[in-house]
């Protein structure tokens, strides 16, 4: 349980997380390997876990009817995958699948939920560093929308 | 009268910064679609023409020339590598424009002008003893590969040495064969991501800017270069400084419409400076108060 911690304390979401809630997390917490074509969740799926990053690459795709998977974007060593096990109705937006060897650690996240509810102060916490994320990954998002490397030669 | 006979040494002649030498293309490779790299030789053999192209094998990375398509016009395009032995010229340019799709028209063979070199250099001297972070987005990788090649040359003056590189799609990835030869050379850390990947592409998905939080490098010993679309640094700047990095040691090459290259036209005018002149490397702090300025 003490590695899982210092796992969680070093991994670049927890940054100075409270100890005390370091160890909560722990608790539900597991560090799992996945292998290349591993898939963590499909769209639609239940949104029942928070996955950390510690080394490797997940790709975050969709599917559209005669285009097939369209790929959103990688998900790499520090970062987080799925907020959706936080916002209502719990289900993930997107799919996730393995692209290389990746090691993650895995919290469940409807304890996790459970938790934010009955100790708004860990909720505080914890939502201060989804939006962080959320606010980052909005900003990349709208950066990619505006296609800043285009030809604008070839534009109509 | 005695007539006297003088010659001129090349290295001392000044030559009229608004007359193009001619030179000869002697490679032209597509690095995509839409970019190409062309090489060049001096063929002229006059005084004025030597002493032009002494010039050119002393051009600093970061510099770029005005290459003349004849009965087309000038535009600036970047040095991509440094003049070696062979005194070749590279550049490496996308086919934008007017000038710029005639220049991908050209054969090996054909002359084209070309002036400078021009304007001012990324700072490898300063970065020695220094990690170093290198950002690049799409053709912006152009005119840091002299930086690359400067750095892998002189490897040991240097401490960390990141690349981050940015393209629109795997297809759109220039000089891939060299990346791929820089990432297998120790010491150096290259990140290559595409904004949007395909079924065959095995690496990263995503703007260049999401690398940075993920990179290693002393915020307080480190020298950062920026080249890309001005909105892509914009990012990118910031997210440097979120990583603790002053913005004195953050260079950006800017880009304007650039026609005389001598500070005279003030067509690449960018508030008090002229990109052309006093950049187009600047300091970020030099030039703060000017970046995102709608009416600049």
């Amino acid at each position: 349980m003490k590695n899982l911690e210092q796992t969680l304390a070093n991994h670049p979401f927890f940054y100075n997380f409270p100890e005390e809630y370091l160890q909560r997390i722990a608790g539900q917490a597991q560090i799992l390997q996945y292998k290349e074509g591993d898939v963590l969740f499909n769209e639609g799926g239940k949104a029942d876990k928070f996955y950390l990053v510690i080394r490797g690459k997940v790709v975050l795709e969709t599917y559209a009817p005669g285009k097939g998977a369209i790929i959103l974007q990688t998900v790499e060593d520090g970062e987080m995958l799925g907020w959706s096990w936080l916002v209502a109705p719990y289900k993930y937006r997107f799919g996730a699948r393995v692209n290389s060897m990746t090691e993650m650690i895995v919290i469940n996240g409807e304890e996790l939920r459970r938790q934010c509810e009955n100790d708004p102060r860990l909720g505080y916490e914890l939502m201060k560093r989804m939006v962080h994320a959320i606010t980052f990954r909005l900003e990349q998002t709208r950066l990619l929308m505006m296609d800043v490397y285009a030809n604008r030669a070839n534009k109509k | 009268m005695i007539m006297e006979e003088i010659t001129y040494n090349p290295i001392t002649v000044e030559t009229d910064p608004m007359i193009p030498a001619i030179y000869r293309v002697e490679s032209f490779v597509n690095e995509t679609a839409d970019t190409f790299t062309i090489t060049l030789s001096p063929s002229g053999k006059t005084d004025d023409d030597l002493a032009a192209d002494e010039k050119q094998h002393n051009a600093e990375p970061g510099q770029f020339n005005m290459l003349y398509v004849f009965g087309m016009g000038e535009v600036p395009i970047s040095i991509s590598a440094g003049a070696d032995e062979t005194r070749l010229l590279t550049h490496t340019t996308r086919a934008v424009g007017a000038i710029t799709k005639a220049m991908s028209a050209l054969k090996v063979g054909d002359m084209v002008g070309v002036r400078g070199p021009f304007g001012s250099c990324w700072p490898v001297a300063e970065a020695k003893g220094k990690d170093v972070v290198l950002v690049a987005g799409g053709i912006g990788l152009a005119p840091l590969r002299p930086v690359i090649l400067a750095l892998l040359a002189r490897r040991s003056d240097f401490g960390r040495v990141v690349i981050l590189y940015g393209a629109r799609t795997p297809k759109d990835i220039i000089f891939s064969e060299e990346l791929k030869a820089w990432k297998k050379q120790p010491g150096i850390d290259l990140y290559v991501t595409v904004d949007r990947g395909t079924k065959a592409w095995r690496g990263s998905v995503g703007v260049v800017t999401r690398l940075i939080p993920q990179i290693t490098f002393d915020p307080a010993n480190t020298v950062a270069m920026l080249c890309g679309p001005e909105i892509m640094m914009h990012f990118t700047i910031d997210a440097l400084q979120k990583r603790g990095l002053s913005g004195s040691k953050i260079y950006v090459s800017m880009e304007r419409n650039m026609k005389c290259a001598v500070g005279l036209c003030g067509h690449c005018q960018f508030g008090q400076h002229f990109i052309c002149k006093d950049g187009p490397v600047f300091t970020y702090e030099r030039i703060a108060g000017l970046m995102r300025k709608p009416e600049i």
